[in-house]
């Protein structure tokens, strides 16, 4: 039989088809085999993934050690698979579980690229969601919204916040469900075609899993957020006021650290997120203390120093100075 | 005169060649993601060169990353039409181009009939030419049934 004359990338190489010579130079796939768990992390960059996750997440111990001995096994499996010993392609599906502002979305970005190093996403991306991403608002509407979601996640993770609200028991007709079963079939079938991960408050995902038990067996990883002690959100803080350019001025942080004890207590503290709530109103009321003095010359120091009057404006120690405690 | 010779249906891109495999519609598929365009697939029963617009199966897919979402489609667009033809399409939204820039057949029915030349008689002599396909004499779904 004749040898094609045409050759379309990718196509499936013809035993014996000396037409195309493999090219000279492309070593044996043995020869580069990486040999080590620091070869691994080297070639696919990973190690500097994780040690920027460990850099620049504040606390978050249990997490990170999760994280690590997920990376462990990933790269372990590669190693394996280098030496012809195969295994079926590890679940990667996950939940994340944590009160608001635990870092959960943060860190699912990261996982997403951690998996994109080690290659089991091909690119990396995460898309985030929420119920109203998947489920339709009549007949027919929802499978091809969920299946749209679905393609767009391909190739990276899919993030699905707060995904018990996708089952709603109240109401036995509730389009949730259908999503759900899409993505069971998902998860399920198309493996290395993208990577889930649930994320919401621990106990409403435990109410979740007790009535999606299939939910539940097709996820390998439960990893838990933990709040965030005082020291670390005060930590969070002056690590996003240097990602802006700000700082605390002489006595702004003793100011802020009493601000977060008060905060604490409150209902509705969504951890980082309300400090990076609160020193957004900060910065707020800086800018109008500076906006008031209108002929002073603003130094560089003026404009990047939250004072102490602008974290103590805050409506949190007017509360605490009324309520009794 | 033959009119159909190679009994298959040539048109768009790669039309003249065998089947491309997944593997390889996956790759022209990763060629247009990288260069921007949106997918679609498309179908019909009725392959006359001046059926410009086929069928759409589900909408165009904007903000893909990854080939394995068109490949999902197109394999759920073969499970509900195993015997018609499928092309995906790849539009190019960029202002000023605004148009399809790679479209290729992905799936085709087993037997292909092809077109008859049909001769009208007009105005005396005269000849008027048109192209019939032979599929369309059966109704739609039926015409490629085995
Ligand atoms: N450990 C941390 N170190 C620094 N910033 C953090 C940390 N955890 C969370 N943040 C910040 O807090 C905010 C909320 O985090 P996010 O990941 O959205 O929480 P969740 O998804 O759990 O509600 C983000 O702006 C993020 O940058
Ligand atoms: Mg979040």
């Amino acid at each position: 039989m004749s040898t094609p004359l045409y050759s379309i990338p990718g196509a499936p190489v013809v035993a014996g088809a000396e037409a195309t010579p493999a090219p000279a130079a492309a070593p044996a796939p043995e020869a580069s085999a990486p040999r080590t768990v620091g070869e691994v992390l080297a070639e696919t960059q990973a190690g500097r993934v994780l040690e920027e996750l460990d850099r620049s997440l504040v606390g978050l111990a249990p997490v990170k050690g999760r994280i690590r001995d997920i990376a462990a096994l990933l790269v372990i499996d590669k190693l394996r698979v280098s030496l012809g010993l195969r295994a079926e392609s590890p679940s990667l599906h996950m939940c994340f579980t944590g009160n608001p502002g635990t870092g959960k979305t943060t860190v699912a970005l990261r996982m997403a690229e951690i998996l994109h190093r080690l290659g089991y996403v091909r690119k990396g991306h995460l898309v985030a969601v929420t119920r109203d991403d998947l489920v339709g608002q009549y007949i027919g509407h929802t499978a091809p919204k969920t299946r749209e979601v679905l393609k767009k996640a391909m190739g990276g993770v899919l993030f699905i916040d707060e995904a018990y609200y996708l089952y709603r028991p109240e109401n036995e007709r509730d389009y949730g469900q259908e999503a759900i079963e899409i993505l069971l079939q998902v998860m399920e079938n198309q493996r290395d075609d993208l990577v889930v991960i649930l994320a919401g408050y621990h106990d409403r995902m435990e109410t979740f899993f007790r009535s999606n038990p299939g939910m539940r067996s097709r996820i390998a990883h439960h990893i838990d957020f933990p709040d965030y002690a005082p020291e670390d959100l005060l930590c969070i803080a002056e690590r996003m006021l240097e990602q802006q350019h700000y700082r605390f001025g002489s006595g702004a942080r003793a100011a802020f650290e009493e601000y977060l004890a008060l905060r604490i207590r409150q209902p509705q503290f969504a951890n980082a997120r309300s400090v990076r709530n609160a020193l957004d109103r900060a910065r707020l009321r800086q800018a109008s203390r500076l906006f008031a003095e209108r002929d002073r010359a603003l130094g560089a120091d003026d404009l990047t120093t939250l004072s102490v009057a602008d974290i103590r404006g805050s409506r949190v120690f007017a509360a605490a100075a009324t309520a009794p405690l | 005169m033959m009119t159909n010779p190679t009994g298959r249906l040539t048109q768009g891109q790669f039309s003249f060649l065998p089947d491309l495999t997944d593997a390889e519609i996956a790759l022209q598929v990763e060629y247009g993601l990288k260069r921007g365009y949106a997918w679609s697939v498309e179908y019909t029963d009725d392959p006359h060169p001046r059926n410009t617009y086929w069928e759409m199966y589900g909408m165009p897919m904007f903000d893909l990353k990854d080939a394995a979402g068109v490949l999902a489609e197109l394999a759920e667009c073969r499970k509900t039409f195993p015997d018609h033809y499928i092309r995906l399409m790849a539009f190019d939204s960029t202002r000023g181009v605004e148009s399809v820039a790679m479209s290729f057949i992905v799936n085709r029915p087993k037997g292909e009939p092809g077109f008859g030349l049909a001769r009208q008689e007009v105005n005396g002599r005269t000849l008027r030419y048109t192209v019939h396909s032979y599929a369309t004499e059966r109704p739609e779904r039926e015409r490629y049934r085995r």
